[in-house]
């Protein structure tokens, strides 16, 4: 066997384990460039976590992978598609087996819990009756431990609470992937500590793969089976927490010390 | 050029509120259409603005009575009292009125609601959960502020007149009948249509406002009282112009 083809058998090994698979992305606002050839390859059931600083391009990455923004230059394929080059119609069937928790939650202020858990189950279409519908909702807050909260305005509810709820909302379509922007970003230390764990409890249960935005190091260490530093737009390093935290490289110290 | 000239953010400004506008027409039409949306809009729109319309409608016309009398009672003409507050309420205050009133109470509201989504990112999670934001949260309202505002107009001008019938009772003697035969006799198709037909603009202009003032709110918690003042300020000044144009328009097509 020759060399290429020993290395199109190991491309097309990788691509059926790889969920998401980023190459050459570039992003710029004006002169400011965010995103500088970066890299990624996530594989399935997997947990990768981005760490980076503030305006390091975190968020702006992960809104190009789920569509909200489109990258100047790159490929960004989820389940064997390019998410640039997908109209309206096929990336909403793509989204529909993404779950995407936002950093500030997004849960819609006019509508109760149980609305908020509906929403994406009607928007995608999903032929399913009321009573599943019903069933789905309360399985998705048995999940997250607040299906007290079911007819609760999001105004009602805590900080952490409408985080799990927010949680539980990226569940109810039974994700393949979910991404977590800044998940802990604004709780308290225990109320982080129980947002972490449940992460690790859904991706148990439902075999997800996860890809955490994040700067907290406590979810880092907790969350991550691999993590990518992200730096002026660029991938600096990537490892595991420990791999990580032995490097001598004073910009990777940083984040550890 | 440069660039920082007030002139030159002013135009900026204008066409991106045209581009809006162009977006909404190109929405429009195409599918899905989002109806149960659209009825919970025109519910908050149009019932909840109801109360308030009504008030001020109804002391509008009982004010513009009482305030008319003692130029008629000296001109000797107190007896066409009902007709001249009739023309000049259904021709022009009450679609003007009716319409800032509106611009106050939803254009704010509007301004405020969908500025506050952007800013916490609710607007981007309807597009993650498989739903067109713009059809969903403009293309819904701007409907239903166009539809909404001439029916409030019919109510207001129908509580305004009943406001100016209690005017004249206060120091006069006109039954109701009597009253409202004045109003309608003078009254003619040219003064109600092109007041009805202005009234649908008004109602375009301030959803359209209200919801790109919103939709496009980009300051965090600050952009979310800017875009509600803006919306309210802009509006206003929208109808005055408009109303200046239909004035213009219906003189050319002999309405006058």
């Amino acid at each position: 066997m020759t060399e290429v083809q020993q290395a199109t058998n190991k491309d097309q090994t990788m691509s059926i384990t790889s969920v998401l698979v980023i190459r050459h992305l570039y992003k710029s606002f004006g002169k400011n460039h965010v995103l500088i050839d970066f890299n990624l390859e996530v594989h399935k059931g997997e947990s990768v976590v981005i760490l980076g600083k503030s305006g390091s391009g975190k968020s702006v990455l992960i809104k190009c992978v789920i569509g909200l923004l489109k990258p100047d230059q790159g490929t960004i394929e989820m389940f064997g598609q390019n998410i640039p080059d997908l109209d309206h119609e096929e990336i909403d069937q793509v989204r529909a087996r993404v779950g995407f928790l936002f950093q500030s939650n997004a849960l819609y202020d006019s509508m109760t819990v149980r609305n908020n858990l509906e929403f994406p189950l009607r928007r995608h279409w999903i032929k399913v009756t009321q009573e599943e519908v019903n069933s789905m909702v309360i399985e998705a807050l048995e999940d997250v431990g607040l299906t007290h909260t079911i007819d609760m305005m999001p105004e009602e509810l805590s900080g952490g609470m409408r985080k799990r709820i927010a949680l539980a909302r990226t569940l109810i379509l039974r994700p393949e992937i979910i991404l977590y922007d800044e998940p802990t970003t604004g709780l308290d230390p225990i109320t982080a500590k129980e947002i972490i764990g449940l992460m690790r409890e859904i991706q148990a249960k439902y075999d997800t793969t996860s890809v955490i935005i994040s700067h907290d190091m406590n979810c880092i260490r907790t969350a991550s089976d691999r993590v990518i530093v992200l730096i002026d737009g660029k991938c600096h390093a990537i490892g595991t927490y420990e791999e990580l935290k032995q490097s001598d490289d004073p910009k990777v110290k940083h984040f550890f010390e | 050029m440069n660039r920082d000239l007030a002139s030159y953010k002013f135009l900026d400004d204008a066409g991106d509120l045209f581009r809006f506008t162009g977006r909404f027409f190109q929405q429009w039409f195409k599918p899905r259409y989002e109806i149960a949306e659209f009825i919970r809009q025109c519910y908050i729109v149009g019932y909840k603005s109801l109360p308030l319309i009504g008030l001020t409608a109804f002391i509008m016309g009982l004010v513009l009575t009482m305030q008319l009398r003692p130029s008629m009672l000296k001109y000797g003409v107190e007896f066409e009292l009902p007709a001249i507050v009739g023309i000049a309420i259904v021709r022009e205050i009450g679609p003007v009125i009716t319409a800032l009133i509106f611009a106050g109470k939803i254009g704010s509201s509007m301004g405020a609601e969908l500025g506050s989504m952007k800013v916490t990112e609710q607007i981007d999670a309807m597009e993650v959960s498989g739903t067109n934001p713009f059809k969903f949260l403009v293309v819904t309202r701007v409907m239903a502020t166009t539809f909404m505002l001439p029916v409030l107009l019919l109510l207001g001008d129908a509580i305004s007149l009943y406001g100016s019938y209690l005017g004249v009772n206060i120091r006069g003697d006109t039954s109701f009948t009597l009253f409202w035969m004045q109003v309608f006799k003078n009254l003619s198709f040219n003064d109600v249509l092109p007041a009805f037909v202005k009234s649908y603009f008004f109602g375009f202009a301030v959803g359209m406002i209200g919801c790109y003032m919103g939709y496009t709110s980009n300051k965090g918690t600050e952009g979310v009282g800017s875009s509600a003042n803006s919306a309210v300020v802009l509006s206003s000044i929208i109808i005055f112009f408009l109303d200046l144009l239909a004035v213009q328009i219906t003189d050319v097509l002999g309405f006058n």
